[in-house]
């Protein structure tokens, strides 16, 4: 082309033809979703508490393990991904996301077999969360060894 | 009730930072979640979180960012008690029933279910 | 030897091919949208009653050149080659295809214009009378291509606005030497084009400046003006695409406003929620399959010119980080060719 000829120019270009991300409308689906999603929690670890007499650790003991069940089933049974079309990071941050993480692509691969697909998969979104999860904590743990 | 409040107020607000992040940036959703457990282990680690936690209460210890909260909670209360070895154990052990949960529903949801076209 | 060839990338054919007949069939979400009524076949059921997705392709592919077969009462032992491809790695839906059909076989690759490119080896083929009768097909599935080039199904992630929708579908069509209209007169081959955009959702920016580039070509070469054609459609650039692809050629010194559109803008409407439209192999064969070839026969539209656009990305070096490389190829189709009018 005569007009454009560098990448640059190209980008530069087309940064003003590009779509809106509707930043705002996002902004506040992912609050409100996000929010809402907590509030469920909070729900679940006091009644937990109330009901079932529970210490502070074991309550959120039982409200994570519900919490990533609603997440699980909702995901085989095909709603969070329409929830996740609208909710945008207000269902992928909270714990019911990385259940979706881990759900969603166990699902898929089921159609490769159980240990190369279900097996194999499952962490292919979920895993580096636990490998940098883990390995930060470990560090942190040495680092407050030598130092408290 | 004013509890509640702030539990929707901090964990929407932890939800719109990673919105911005994702509509702003070309980071995917993965970077997100792994930055964000990072972040609650170091904020963690330098004492900040735990005070987010006490007034957010779910809507700071539901987001993954609390998952990493966890994690160095564990690790260091099991530095506290079993010294070095502590440093390796704590942070598993803290976080097992959920990461068991996950493996297990996980499973079970691709047994009982196929994964369907969008409409 | 003869010099059938036009500048640097066009070929003219004399004895020009004909496009026999077309077959197109696709899933329930295309069927939905505005030219439902060009296709041979709507499947209400994307996944065909076939165990995987990858199948349920392969499925739409063989059930679109037995229709077209059907249509014609041609058996495959009546053609003489089989020229397809699809997305799949290692255009698998089209080689189950060809193992079914025993015709002898092709495989090619041009992602999102496989169809083009097919289309283009055919016409040398049986202009050169190698051949009487070549098969060409292109399929895609939403599905299939959602797990091998972006996320899980099931998962919870917001599509970009400039994402676009993967066509689920299959055309084919028949290329014939025939003295029925309607020819493929041109075929412009495309070079690769490469601006550097890396986001895999945002195909219509990065394949843009290919469409441009082998349009501006095809007018070179052949000396042809906008206004020459009834209408110049690209294959799959969604809005984002046609916008840019519009307003560079009118940079150029080319004005398409008036008869340029995008088969991937067509085959959608904007209540269905995809964003920046469709894309995938299977959208510009559709298209030109059922809608095009449609309006060909009744006379609608007399000269064409098809524009099928590739993002030549692999799932591998985007995730390194690379680019995507993008090609278009270009094909004239006339009704009543003006033979002998030389370029320039």
């Amino acid at each position: 082309m005569k007009s454009i000829k560098t990448d640059k120019e190209y980008k530069d270009y087309v940064k003003d033809k590009q779509p809106k991300q509707t930043l705002l409308k996002n902004c506040i689906n992912a609050f409100i979703w996000g929010g809402s999603i907590c509030i469920f929690g909070q729900l679940l670890f006091d009644m937990s508490k109330k009901h079932l007499e529970l210490n502070e650790k074991d309550a959120a003991t039982v409200q994570i393990i519900i919490l990533i069940f609603i997440g699980a089933f909702l995901t085989s049974v095909g709603i969070y991904d329409k929830i996740g079309k609208h909710a945008g990071a207000g269902s992928i941050v909270p714990i019911t996301g990385f259940a979706n993480s881990i759900v969603a692509p166990a699902m898929e691969y089921k159609k490769e077999g159980y240990v190369m697909g279900v097996g194999a998969k499952m962490f292919s979104l979920a895993g580096p969360v636990l490998v940098y999860g883990t390995s930060a904590s470990v560090i942190v743990g040495i680092i407050y060894y030598f130092f408290k | 009730m004013v509890d509640y409040i702030w539990v929707f107020v901090i964990g929407g607000i932890i939800c719109v930072i990673a919105q911005i992040i994702m509509d702003t940036t070309k980071l995917l959703p993965a970077h997100i979640l792994v930055l964000y457990v990072v972040m609650g282990v170091l904020l963690t680690a330098i004492g900040i979180y735990p005070k987010i936690v006490k007034i957010g209460q779910a809507g700071a210890t539901v987001p993954i960012i609390g998952f990493g909260y966890s994690l160095a909670k564990g690790t260091m209360e099991a530095v506290d008690k079993e010294g070095i070895i502590g440093a390796f154990s704590g942070g598993i052990s803290m976080t097992a029933s959920g990461i068991s949960a996950a493996v297990v529903f996980g499973y079970l949801a691709s047994i009982f279910s196929h994964s369907k076209s969008k409409k | 030897m003869k010099n059938n060839r036009l500048g640097r990338q066009t070929i003219r054919f004399e004895n020009p091919p004909t496009i026999l007949n077309t077959a197109s069939i696709v899933g329930p979400k295309e069927g939905e949208g505005p030219l439902r009524d060009y296709f041979d076949k709507v499947e209400c059921d994307d996944t065909c009653k076939e165990k995987t997705f990858e199948k349920a392709e392969e499925y739409f592919c063989n059930e679109s050149v037995e229709t077209l077969l059907h249509k014609e009462r041609l058996k495959s032992g009546d053609i003489d080659y089989y020229i397809g491809g699809d997305l799949l790695n290692q255009i698998i839906s089209t080689s189950f295809t060809a193992k079914k059909l025993g015709i002898p076989y092709f495989g090619v690759y041009s992602a999102c214009a496989t169809f083009a490119e097919a289309i283009q080896l055919a016409s040398c083929i049986i202009a050169g009378e190698f051949a009487l009768n070549i098969v060409v097909s292109a399929s895609s599935h939403f599905s299939s291509a959602e797990r091998q080039y972006r996320s899980p199904l099931e998962s919870g992630v917001q599509r970009k606005m400039t994402a676009q929708w993967t066509v689920t579908g299959a055309g084919s069509m028949l290329l014939t030497q025939n003295s029925k209209p309607p020819y493929i007169t041109h075929v412009t081959t495309g070079i690769v084009q490469d601006y550097g955009i890396k986001e895999a959702d945002n195909m219509g920016t990065a394949m843009a400046p290919a469409a441009v580039e082998t349009i501006l070509s095809h007018f070179k070469d052949t000396g042809y003006k906008p206004d020459d054609y009834d209408l110049i459609i690209t294959g799959d650039l969604g809005t984002v695409g046609k916008d840019i692809t519009m307003d560079l050629l009118l940079r150029e010194g080319f004005d398409v406003s008036k008869n340029y559109t995008d088969c991937g803008v067509e085959i959608y409407d904007e209540s269905q929620d995809t964003h920046a439209r469709g894309s995938g192999a299977g959208c510009s064969a559709v298209v030109f399959s059922g809608y095009l070839f449609d309006q060909l026969n009744k006379k609608e539209l007399n000269k064409i010119l098809f524009v099928p656009t590739g993002a030549l990305l692999s799932p591998t070096t985007t995730l390194q980080g690379d680019t995507i490389p993008c090609i278009a190829h270009a094909i004239t189709i006339e009704n009543t060719p003006e033979l002998g009018k030389e370029a320039k």
